[in-house]
């Protein structure tokens, strides 16, 4: 039977988030709160194994209390075990430091593949699945958009910019998923009965968790925030609003000005 | 208190696929050649692949001082874990102060595999890189959640400093023809272990000659357009004004458009000399994407559309009438001229 972990990062939904156009600055109120969309396509890539072969999935995340909820998703869909991540001494941390302690996580648990999404969406820098590889001496394919398993080896699709590479990797190994791999299932009304009745969230707080106290939270960050300031916004353009010919006419003139055309 | 004395020179990896070399490698050239300047330092070019000696001059005529040069069979193509050895192997030796990477889809698969090996920082997706004058410290900036804020990154106590950045943001250097860079071959003992994978297959993608990065002008179209027949419009405007068509992630999503013409965060960064956004609201993640474009031009049927917020000039109204009635006109004009 195959061990499988998923790693799963609670993020605000990007799609939602407005700016206040007076002051520049996010409005991260009513945000709601969701899986990242790459964690969810692993997550489905697991249990479509599972499905398939049999497996035993089980779903890591690291975040504050909250993150819970993410966690219980995932066992609503179809995930055996969830185990969430949680010390303060684990806040402030860059992808260095969060790589080193999700490793130091997932590495208790059995697992012969390990899927991280690609990126999150609050931080888009698709670096913490090959670093969690990395900590944990194991091959990773970044960016699969497709993926099966052929005795004790993964055959993955790579996404490229302009192709794509089929590669054989044996297992254990760590994949990071894009959307494109699949269309994550729903959760079903007893799946959802079983995540918060029947199966439980075992929360590992710093002593759980063999890693070095060099290595994690924001002392165990290579990397610091020097400063964070909402982007510049531009000298506010001209907005027209006339009939369909006169607005033709008046990007036509704009052009010609610009000697576009 | 580390001492910092011998990590020295701005290095940048060179992304090479079938012995042509990325265009951003040479962004990030003519960029580290301007960090090189205030740190009174050199910029090396590291080049990993296999018979790919030919490649040296051209580095050199954009800029790099030195080539190191990593030829090995296990680099003919890229995979994970042979580069990072490569990469791992120059910085162990060379102890560059200042590491840059490409945030292509190989550069960021390698650099964080690279980052974890060294331990050192690694600061994803940068949009300005600039040396902190009192510290000499690389400054770092990215846009952070979701692009509308920005956050500057140093990395204090590790080297190299290490960065990934988009391409089409930096510039690259005037080509300097007969200039060249010192070759330096490095020979290093590429370990096959375990962590090895092998190729199978590489399946070229369909359209791989429409580089929308590339473009001078273009027409997105996003979710306004209602249907894919509906694009039709967008590539006769493109047509009349020598440009390409591009969308938002809404179009693609809708299978409206294919993922590679999709600008934003998470498709590609264009800075064009003219973009016309046609039925794009305007979400964060696309403006991310384009707002560098010298004009913006806007149509869109809601006037308290975000896109509105950034176009030089915006228009309300109807894209099924703005837009043909546009081509049409510019159309005209070409033919009295």
């Amino acid at each position: 039977m195959l061990n499988i972990v998923v790693c799963i990062k609670q993020v605000p939904d990007t799609n939602e988030v407005r700016l206040d156009p007076k002051t520049g600055t996010l409005i991260r109120e009513g945000v709601p709160s969701i899986m990242n969309p790459d964690d969810k396509a692993g997550l489905e890539a697991a249990l479509r194994i599972k499905d398939e072969l049999g497996a035993v999935v089980r779903v890591v995340s690291m975040g504050p209390a909250q993150a819970d909820a993410v966690l219980r998703e995932a066992l609503a869909m179809g995930a055996d075990e969830a185990y969430l991540v949680s010390d303060r001494a684990f806040g402030g941390a860059d992808t260095w430091a969060t790589s080193s302690t999700i490793a130091a996580a997932v590495s208790k648990l059995p697992y012969d593949i390990v899927f991280t999404g690609r990126q999150a969406i609050d931080g888009d820098t698709a670096q913490v699945g090959p670093q969690m590889a990395e900590h944990l001496g194991i091959p990773n394919v970044s960016y699969a958009e497709e993926i099966r398993v052929v005795g004790e080896y993964l055959i993955v699709k790579r996404q490229f910019e302009n192709s794509y590479q089929v590669v054989r990797v044996k297992m254990p190994c760590l994949v990071t998923a894009l959307t494109e791999l699949n269309r994550p299932r729903y959760m079903t009304p007893g799946g959802i009965f079983s995540a918060y009745r029947e199966k439980q969230v075992t929360v590992w707080t710093r002593p759980d968790v063999p890693v070095d106290d060099a290595n994690i939270g924001l002392k165990g960050s290579p990397t610091r925030v020097k400063e964070s300031f909402p982007k510049a916004l531009k000298a506010k353009g001209e907005v027209v609003t006339m009939d369909a010919e006169a607005e033709a006419d008046y990007l036509v003139s704009k052009l010609r000005e610009k000697f576009v055309i | 208190m580390k001492e910092f004395s011998e990590y020295k020179g701005v290095y940048v990896f060179v992304q090479q696929v079938e012995g042509v070399i990325a265009p951003v490698s040479f962004e990030l050239i003519g960029k580290a050649k301007e960090l090189a300047k205030s740190l009174n330092t050199t910029v090396s070019a590291v080049l990993c692949g296999h018979n790919v000696a030919g490649l040296c001059d051209e580095l050199g005529e954009y800029g790099a001082d030195t080539v190191v040069l990593i030829d090995d069979p296990a680099l003919a193509e890229y995979t994970t874990e042979p580069y990072a050895q490569a990469v791992y192997g120059a910085i162990d030796y060379f102890k560059p102060e200042i590491f840059l990477y490409g945030a292509t889809t190989i550069g960021r698969d390698l650099a964080p595999r690279v980052s974890a090996r060294v331990h050192t920082g690694l600061t994803a997706d940068c949009t300005k890189l600039a040396i902190d004058e009192e510290t000499g410290r690389l400054l770092m900036t990215r846009p952070a959640f979701g692009g509308n804020l920005m956050a500057t990154i140093v990395c204090p106590y590790f080297r190299p400093q290490m960065a990934t950045v988009r391409p089409g943001v930096m510039q690259k250097a005037p080509r300097e023809e007969g200039r060249r860079a010192r070759v330096l071959p490095f020979n290093l003992k590429i370990e096959r272990n375990d962590r090895f994978v092998e190729i199978l297959d590489v399946i070229k993608k369909m359209n791989e000659a429409v580089d929308i990065s590339e473009a001078k002008v273009l027409v997105s179209g996003g979710r306004g357009m209602g249907s894919k027949e509906n694009f039709r419009m967008l590539y006769d405007l493109a047509d009349a004004l020598g440009g390409r068509v591009s969308a938002s992630r809404a179009a693609v999503d809708a299978g409206w458009a294919d993922k590679e013409l999709q600008v934003g965060q998470t498709g590609k960064t264009v800075r064009p000399k003219l973009y016309i956004a046609v039925g794009i609201s305007g979400a964060i993640q696309h403006i991310a994407g384009m707002e560098e474009s010298e004009i913006i031009i806007a149509i869109n049927r809601d006037e308290t559309a975000p896109i509105f917020g950034v176009a030089d000039y915006g228009v309300v109204g109807d894209l099924n009438k703005v837009v043909p009635m546009l081509t049409k006109k510019i159309l005209e004009l070409k033919e009295q001229n």
